[in-house]
């Protein structure tokens, strides 16, 4: 039972949207990051998958855009409490990316240009659940944003959608990344509120 | 991590627009100077918001909030919650955008508005620790009226410099025009980058990118420029 806050009323949202518990809306795009926006010139930019085994693979700026490439339309959540409903990506599904990558590995460490990390299970990236993303409302995805393209995971909290993605790592034992190891929850599905270690 | 019922034990106005408030937390932690905790307020219907507020203080439970005139929560904290209402309160959260007081490299501190009080945290921390780490403090601000903490920065802290930046109106005498924060100002009153100083940015995000973004330009080390956007 929750303690009541005497004289609170907030502000009831209607249209009957439902978000994960403790969330609020927005509508603006808010940017969380660790430090300085890194600036990677797509004609340097390389995304990488790399298994348990060594195998390498990895593709160009133009090699990833010749892919099919998805436009989901997708609830963001983040950590820190705003959602932002119904936002429109462009990018490639991950079920492509690794359609043709040898791996047992149950786990995936996410690597940033800048050195930011994130870990989850292989699973959540399959199944049309996750995206490099490289389109932001029709523009390309803005540098605060993560561009040139991110890891798009919206059943996470968003801190798992690297921004400035640059590789996957795929490993056989769960290895927790920055905000993991900096007391956030190892998983961070927002449904069950999993924000901070321990919930 | 546990929710706990945390007490008002003072409250006092910071600005025209923002107060501070002490709460008293039973089997508080401790906590780091640039940590963080979440408030849960719940109506008598049920319905519940969480927000994140900054600790102000290495010792306390201390946040200040500035009030926001259509906000959901910031004109209940300022204008209706008092000393000996209760709230719920978890943390510490946050383990990347501290300041520990065994570090020995030269800090850089540069707030914009509210940004403050997480930076006040690591400044408090500092002179509670005994530390000699010589500390720069740029506070971005647009008004002097807007100054947190306005009496005690202006106290001597030895090793401790503070140089404001006004945006829109600056104190009478003021040599530095009126305008954002720009190169010069980073370049007066922070550190070299060869000093290899740890720098914390704090504040809206439009003001860290832009601040982020000078420090890496001037040639600091991106692994040691630590930010933190509102919103």
């Amino acid at each position: 039972m929750a303690l009541i806050t005497p004289g609170f009323r907030g502000r009831r949202r209607d249209g009957g949207v439902e978000l994960p518990p403790g969330q609020y809306p927005t509508e603006d795009f808010p940017v969380l990051s660790a430090g300085p926006t890194p600036r990677v010139p797509v004609d340097r930019w390389e995304f990488a998958i790399l298994t348990e085994t060594g195998e390498k693979h990895t593709w160009s700026w133009p090699e990833l855009l010749a892919l099919p490439s998805q436009t989901p339309t997708v609830d963001i959540h983040c950590v820190t409490k705003w959602s932002k409903l119904r936002t429109n990506w462009q990018g490639v599904s991950l079920d492509l990316l690794m359609e043709n990558v040898e791996s047992a590995a149950d786990y995936a460490v996410i690597h940033s240009y800048g050195g930011y990390t994130t870990n989850l299970p292989v699973e959540d990236l399959l199944d049309g659940q996750a995206w490099i993303a490289y389109r932001f409302d029709g523009d390309d995805l803005a540098p605060e944003h993560g561009g040139p393209a991110r890891l798009l995971v919206p059943h996470l909290y968003f801190w798992k959608s690297a921004k400035w993605v640059r590789g996957i790592e795929l490993t056989l034992a769960d290895e927790p990344g920055f905000w993991e190891t900096a007391g956030y929850h190892n998983y961070g599905d927002p449904w069950l509120e999993q924000r901070y270690r321990g919930d | 991590m546990k929710w706990r019922v945390a007490t008002v034990v003072e409250s006092r106005a910071e600005t025209a627009t923002a107060r501070t408030l002490v709460l008293d937390v039973p089997d508080w932690p401790g906590h780091l100077g640039g940590q963080h905790v979440d408030l849960r307020l719940t109506a008598d219907d049920g319905y519940s918001v969480q927000r994140s507020y900054s600790l102000a203080s290495p010792d306390r439970v201390e946040i200040a909030v500035q009030r926001v005139d259509d906000g959901e929560v910031s004109p209940y904290l300022t204008d209706v919650f008092a000393v000996g209402d209760a709230i719920e309160l978890r943390g510490p959260v946050g383990g990347w955008f501290v300041w520990r007081p065994a570090a020995t490299e030269p800090v850089l501190l540069v707030a914009g508005g509210s940004g403050i009080v997480p930076l006040m945290a690591m400044i408090r921390a500092r002179r509670a620790a005994g530390s000699k780490v010589p500390f720069r403090l740029i506070y971005s601000v647009r008004t002097p009226e807007e100054i947190f903490y306005a009496d005690e920065l202006r106290r001597p802290d030895p090793g401790v410099d503070v140089s404001y930046v006004f945006s829109r109106k600056a104190p009478e005498g003021a040599r530095r025009p009126v305008k954002r924060i720009g190169l010069a100002d980073v370049t007066t009153h922070g550190w070299p980058p060869d000093f290899q100083p740890s720098c914390f940015v704090c504040g809206p995000t439009g003001f860290v990118e832009t601040v982020a973004d000078l420090l890496v330009a001037v040639g600091h080390d991106p692994s040691r420029v630590k930010t933190e956007r509102f919103g």
